[in-house]
């Protein structure tokens, strides 16, 4: 049955009282409970953001890096080296253990796709000397050695390259010369062929150190390359497009 | 009476134990026939045999992080040091591959490896020798269907006098007898499997039973509850109200859990998650409904509530206030949740049982629920171990405890020192 539209009007001054009366019940709802929570992929990672910062920017700590921008499918890979046992920071493998391949894939996806500004780089905290032999290996790499350009396989602008390969940029010092070592020593592994183990047995004594200081005061420049101009130096296990 | 009649009523006594010992370790053992070889099972045995080993979790221990399924060297930390798990693949040389049905037996009821050597009971088989003859033929079927994986096994780091056979043995002679399940009579089909089940393959017992110095489950009620060695996390009793018990929940909410992880009165948490994700949300219907059903009869204890003790103002205020600014915007102001994405703190249980081991765990590692088929993308509990410290952590929890109805004891520092000292992994 239809109910003629006249019989719900009401005089303007009840109109005006019944808004009033909701304003001050949607106020007093508002103020009485915290933001309900939401069903997103936010709020299901949680977890995640406790200890990477807020949205994954990296925590204030130099320890927790930033995961937010960079490749999916690096990410991705981390989780799975968590997961897998190839690396081995008990938080964390904790935290993914009982995930499964879609949602962590789907985690990887969410923090790839937040856009957010970098932080300024840290001031330097290394001599210039030191900074210097840095720059160059990172440049040009070592070739007695056989140690190749970080640009050759981390794309010329050292941003990464889509979609697996991790940008250097963007993270602190301490952090970058832990992942190194780690790489040397085996406690830090990628799916075989390991390239990045390969690269950092052969660095001599002092290079991930100066590495990871020039590295860390460079400005983020942009996002990671779409594709590398040549064939990395060495193979390396899930970056094949 | 002269020295050295002493001394041979000494030796006399050492020697009648020593053979009580032996003799109690073989009892009930049928010799392996010299003709027992390695056989092929059916294929109908081969998937029953997939199914049981879900049922017994055996993957979980016999599988290395990011190894080969079954093929071994996962390592389980024990008070007395660390048991490595076994290759199950029927590799000739490294796994199972020369076993027969016999050997394979054999170890499932009386903890006896191929070579004679007695095994550590990190192998729950003194829940494992109730398991039947054609269920362990099955798994046995099933284990030799897999790949077989090269990789040998891993010496146990057990301290002395530990790693040594003759202590094993006396462990045996106190604590282990062969048996078997034999069903109740008045009890249901359906009971009956459900308690075949749980004391069985499921070795429910081996983390919700309390343990003794020495290691062993035994005796009291059954499923009342016990704190994992080493692993810090709380078994609790299926047996209290206070705790676990499942004896007022409708059938279909207790299957649910052990399904999805998560039921409308609780969540499986850290290890339980563990065996929801790998073991049970893999069973069928009518066995997590057995077990449900087994679980709902088990005997119920009344406990008087331990003493909560005096809590002073200013340390509740503190608690009140860390809550307010760590964990209010997901779990509520009230502890209320969200239904059906984070769970209640109010009337929770895991909140409230003794030892707060659990309570404290969560707060400093965190978790995501088991990514069960039925709930695979899970919200997940940020960890706090970076941004409280010990004594905040106990001041946050003692307030969750003496919040919304509850009154339980205070949670000290040193206690989420102890609790979160275990490894997280």
């Amino acid at each position: 049955m239809r109910v003629p539209a006249a019989s719900l009007a009401l005089p303007n001054t009840a109109r005006r009282a019944v808004a009033l009366l909701a304003t001050v019940a949607a106020l007093s709802a508002v103020r009485a409970a915290p933001p309900p929570v939401q069903d997103t992929i936010a709020q299901r990672v949680a977890a995640c953001t406790a200890c990477h910062g807020k949205e994954g920017r990296a925590a204030p700590d130099g320890y927790h890096p930033r995961i937010a921008g960079k490749p999916a499918g690096y990410l991705y890979h981390q989780l799975l080296n968590f997961r897998d046992g190839r690396r081995h920071y008990g938080p964390m493998v904790y935290l993914v253990d009982p995930l499964g391949d879609d949602y962590l894939r789907e985690i990887a996806a969410y923090f790839a796709g937040l856009d957010l500004p970098h932080a300024p780089p840290a001031p330097p905290t290394a001599d210039a000397a030191t900074l210097e032999r840095g720059r160059r290996l990172v440049a040009e790499g070592d070739p007695a050695r056989r140690v190749p350009a970080c640009t050759a396989c981390h794309g010329a602008a050292l941003t990464g390259v889509q979609p697996a390969i991790p940008g250097l940029l963007g993270l602190p010092r301490d952090y970058l010369s832990a992942q190194l070592g780690a790489w040397r020593s085996g406690q830090r592994r990628a799916m075989a062929p390991d390239c990045m183990a390969e690269v950092a047995k052969r660095l001599a004594p002092g290079d991930a150190s100066a590495a990871a200081a020039w590295l860390a005061t460079q400005p983020v420049p942009g996002p990671a390359a779409e594709r590398l101009p040549q064939k990395p130096p060495l193979d390396c296990g899930g970056v094949a497009p | 009476m002269s020295r050295r009649l002493v001394l041979g009523v000494l030796a006399a006594l050492l020697a009648v134990a020593a053979a009580a010992v032996a003799w109690l370790n073989v009892r009930g053992e049928a010799p392996i026939p010299p003709d027992a070889r390695p056989v092929a099972g059916t294929p109908a045995q081969v998937a029953r045999g997939a199914e049981l080993a879900r049922a017994g979790n055996c993957a979980t221990c016999h599988t290395a992080r990011g190894g080969a399924p079954y093929a071994g060297g996962r390592g389980i930390a024990t008070p007395f040091g660390t048991v490595y798990a076994g290759n199950l693949t029927p590799d000739e040389s490294t796994g199972l591959g020369a076993w027969s049905p016999e050997h394979f037996w054999r170890a499932l009821h009386h903890g006896r490896s191929k070579d004679g050597r007695l095994l550590y009971p990190a192998f729950p088989y003194p829940q494992f020798t109730r398991v039947t003859r054609d269920d362990a033929d099955a798994l046995y079927a099933f284990l030799r269907s897999l790949p077989p994986v090269v990789q040998a096994n891993r010496a146990h780091a057990l301290r002395f006098p530990f790693d040594a056979q003759p202590a094993l043995a006396v462990w045996r002679a106190l604590y282990f007898r062969p048996g078997v399940f034999e069903p109740e009579p008045g009890r249901s089909a359906e009971w009956n499997r459900g308690a075949y089940l749980v004391r069985g393959l499921g070795h429910c017992e081996a983390c919700h039973g309390e343990r003794n110095l020495l290691g062993a489950t035994q005796g009291g009620l059954e499923l009342d509850g016990g704190l994992i060695p080493m692993r810090h996390w709380y078994a609790p009793s299926l047996a209290s109200a206070r705790e676990a018990s499942v004896a007022d929940w409708p059938v279909d909410e207790i299957v649910a859990l052990l399904r999805t992880g998560a039921a409308p009165r609780g969540v499986a948490l850290g290890p339980m998650g563990d065996v929801v994700l790998r073991s049970t949300q893999h069973l069928t219907e009518a066995d997590l409904r057995a077990i449900a059903v087994f679980l709902k009869s088990l005997p119920q204890v009344e406990r008087p509530a331990p003493a909560a003790g005096p809590v002073t103002p200013a340390r509740l205020a503190e608690g009140e206030r860390l809550y307010a600014d760590h964990c209010a915007a997901c779990h509520g102001a009230q502890g209320e949740g969200a239904e059906g994405l984070i769970p209640p703190l109010a009337g929770n249980r895991t909140v409230t049982m003794d030892p707060p081991a659990n309570l404290v765990r969560v707060i400093v590692n965190g978790g995501f629920a088991p990514a069960t088929a039925s709930r695979p993308r899970p919200f997940g509990m940020p960890p706090f171990a970076h941004t409280l410290d010990d004594d905040q952590i106990a001041a946050v929890a003692t307030f969750l405890r003496r919040r919304w109805g509850a009154n339980a004891a205070e949670v000290s520092a040193r206690e989420v020192t102890r609790f979160r000292a275990a490894a997280s992994d």
